[in-house]
């Protein structure tokens, strides 16, 4: 019996594995985007499902005579799951490039993949800035930590802020902004009090609040995942740190545009510093803000779906000037140093680091035709990944 | 210094109101309900609900989440729960994590992934300061309701008809119902109140814990931590278990940042090592 039953799973195997081939034919470039669909990252997937699908219904589904075919897949969060399923989507569904990745691990976990199979692939939403040095295949449309975290210390460090004292949550982005917030700011004259690290998995910010309140530096800057945000604000104000004169600085996951209406006025005033905002004054964004809403039932975008707009673009780029052509090199050739207009504003791949170069922002939250946004007010242009090593 | 003294009592007393559902059910009906988050997490959301979307002031939505969690838990209770009684703790662990499954989709499905704000009202958002003391109005608020409901529970359980039958019950179902004692009713309406703590504590809790489809995952270690120290036959156990945890958890985090997150598993295996039945355990108890 039980014989049988392996046969019988080996040659459904078969069968599956036909039935794939004609499918691969030369006509179609695939593009396996993996991202967290569920989970408590899920947010990060759907916005930038959304982006990605949009891209593809406003510029059409064919490039250079090649018809794009989009295969959405879902990895809960969990690195495991996504490297088995890029496994899968490079030997069955033989895309030309692996899209997505919502978190760091996620993203590391996949990146021997890339390697061997020579599949580019697009790091959409993870931002720890060691990714792109994982494999020559590697290249990003979303931002790195220290890349918006080095202007909001200059920032600080130029606006009459003297003492900080940093809070970031444990684990690879955190450490990436923490490091960078405190070499910039301390080479700026500035001087970090302490650095606080919080458990991924924190309920209660109480404890790490009141150390911020004891030490009574100028400001605290923040780092936490988006969803995260929001109760750390509240308890901020709740703690009445805002009314101790402790200013909050961040990056902009803090005031992600998703939630920030939701917040409530405790967020009005946050300063940060980000690669995108909803309320980035172009025409290009307006448009795009408001053909998201269409696409989404309602939703504002945030910076990751930009991840995903942008990424598209890319690969568009890339499949255009390699002539339809799914070899891994080639692509990665074209993408490197294709400079384009995206709604954040102007934004380039770094040939050398194949990082993404792009303009940062200095926001303030406040509030226009009711809602909430976080309102540019300064721009710092192109600013490239200082996290990587030995550049 | 007694800022973090108050706030570990507040965050213990949340974590009690939580968990001490889940201590009833364990504790006295032996069953191990992983679910226990579930129903909390309705309390949360129901709350969140009323107060944005229906505009119910956040004192009245409180009443009606425990209600909802409550009538969740009297609807599950003879519908799915009652036929494993008798099962292995096996068999109770695997459908109570599936029933967590189904119901962390079932949110995302309607309400998304997003974080879940709970609207406070203003005199609960104050924060005053009573000889040096930092105290947050909202934490003193849950401090109060808890401890209240706290008595509440323990005069039930020790003094009254229905805490004697309660307990009758648990001790032997089949003298019980010998004597007369509707022991499935009774069960129901433990198991009710039991669900409806947790939807009231999740609805206190959504303002300092979060509220978010993944709630009863996030949270069960953090419940099956105060059952295991609290030991699960009394409602003081697992109350000063609560305390104890929230206390060590917030001055760990205070005094020693790098080891913070540890503190409280630190506390468990030192009382587990102790006491292997937990704080206060009935002794030869099953």
């Amino acid at each position: 019996m039980k014989i049988a039953r392996y046969l019988c799973l080996a040659a459904l195997c078969a069968t599956s594995l036909f039935a794939s081939l004609p499918a691969s034919a030369q006509e179609t470039v695939k593009i396996g985007l993996i991202l967290p669909m569920t989970g408590p990252f899920a947010s990060t997937g759907r916005q930038i499902e959304t982006a990605v699908k949009l891209y593809m219904q406003q510029k059409g589904a064919t490039v250079a005579g090649k018809k794009i075919e989009l295969i959405v897949k879902d990895d809960g969060g969990v690195a495991d799951t996504t490297r088995r399923i890029a496994q899968e989507l490079v030997l069955n569904d033989k895309v030309a490039f692996l899209a997505g990745f919502g978190l760091t691990p996620l993203a590391l976990a996949t990146a021997p993949i890339a390697t061997q199979a020579k599949v580019p692939m697009i790091v959409m939403a993870a931002a720890t800035s060691a990714i792109t040095e994982q494999s020559p295949f590697i290249t990003r449309t979303g931002f790195t930590l220290p890349q918006v975290t080095q202007p909001m210390a200059e920032w600080a460090a130029k606006n009459g802020i003297k003492k900080v004292v940093t809070l970031v949550t444990d684990y690879g982005p955190g450490i990436d902004a923490e490091t960078t917030f405190k070499k910039v700011f301390t080479a700026a004259g500035g001087e970090v009090l302490d650095s606080l690290r919080v458990p991924l998995r924190n309920p209660d910010f109480a404890p790490f609040l009141q150390k911020v309140h004891d030490l009574a530096p100028n400001a605290v800057f923040v780092f936490v995942p988006s969803g995260v945000g929001s109760i750390f604000m509240k308890q901020f104000t709740e703690r009445g740190l805002d009314k101790s004169g402790i200013r909050l600085l961040g990056t902009g996951d803090v005031t992600d545009d998703d939630i920030l209406n939701d917040m409530g006025d405790v967020a009005l005033g946050v300063v940060t510093t980000f690669h995108y905002s909803a309320a980035h004054p172009s025409a290009a964004n307006k448009s795009y803000v408001e053909a998201f809403g269409k696409a989404s039932n309602g939703m504002r975008p945030n910076f990751h779906s930009l991840g995903g707009y942008d990424g598209m673009a890319l690969i568009y780029h890339a499949v255009e000037a390699t002539k339809g052509s799914t070899d891994g090199e080639a692509l990665m050739n074209a993408m490197k140093g294709y400079t384009w207009e995206s709604p954040r504003g102007p934004i380039s791949i770094d040939p050398a680091t194949r990082e993404i170069v792009q303009n940062v922002y200095v926001r303030k939250v406040e509030r226009a035709n009711g809602q909430l946004y976080n309102v540019e007010f300064q721009t710092i242009p192109s600013v490239k990944d200082p996290g990587k090593t030995a550049k | 210094m007694l800022t973090i003294l108050f706030d570990g009592i507040a965050y213990g007393m949340l974590l009690f109101m939580l968990a001490c559902g889940l201590a009833v059910t364990l504790g006295l009906m032996n069953f191990v309900n992983l679910a226990h988050g579930a129903f909390a997490m309705a309390g949360g959301y129901l709350t969140a609900v009323l107060t944005n979307r229906l505009g119910v002031p956040f004192l009245a939505s409180l009443p009606l989440a425990f209600l909802f969690a409550a009538a969740l838990g009297a609807i599950l209770e003879p519908t799915l729960y009652r036929r494993l009684y008798r099962r292995p703790h096996l068999d109770q662990v695997l459908f109570s994590i599936g029933l967590v499954f189904m119901a962390i989709a079932a949110v995302d499905y309607f309400f998304g992934a997003q974080q879940q704000f709970v609207r406070l009202p203003a005199f609960l958002k104050s924060r005053f300061e009573v000889g040096g003391i930092g105290i947050g109005a909202y934490r003193l608020f849950i401090i109060a309701v808890c401890g209240v409901l706290t008595i509440a529970l323990q005069l039930t359980l020790l003094h009254t008809r229905f805490g004697s039958r309660l307990r009758a019950a648990v001790d032997d179902p089949r003298v019980a119902a010998g004597l007369g004692i509707d022991v499935n009713r009774i069960f129901l309406s433990t198991f009710a109140v039991g669900s409806g703590l947790a939807g009231l504590g999740g609805a206190l809790g959504a303002e300092i814990l979060g509220l978010d489809p993944t709630f009863p995952l996030k949270f069960m270690l953090y419940f099956l931590l105060v059952v295991a120290v609290g030991g699960t036959t009394t409602i003081t156990g697992p109350l000063l278990a609560s305390l104890l945890l929230g206390v060590a958890d917030v001055a760990g985090k205070y005094y020693v940042p790098k080891l913070g997150a540890f503190i409280i598993y630190c506390v468990m295996i030192a009382v587990l090592m102790v006491r292997p039945q937990g704080l206060f355990a009935r002794i030869g108890a099953r």
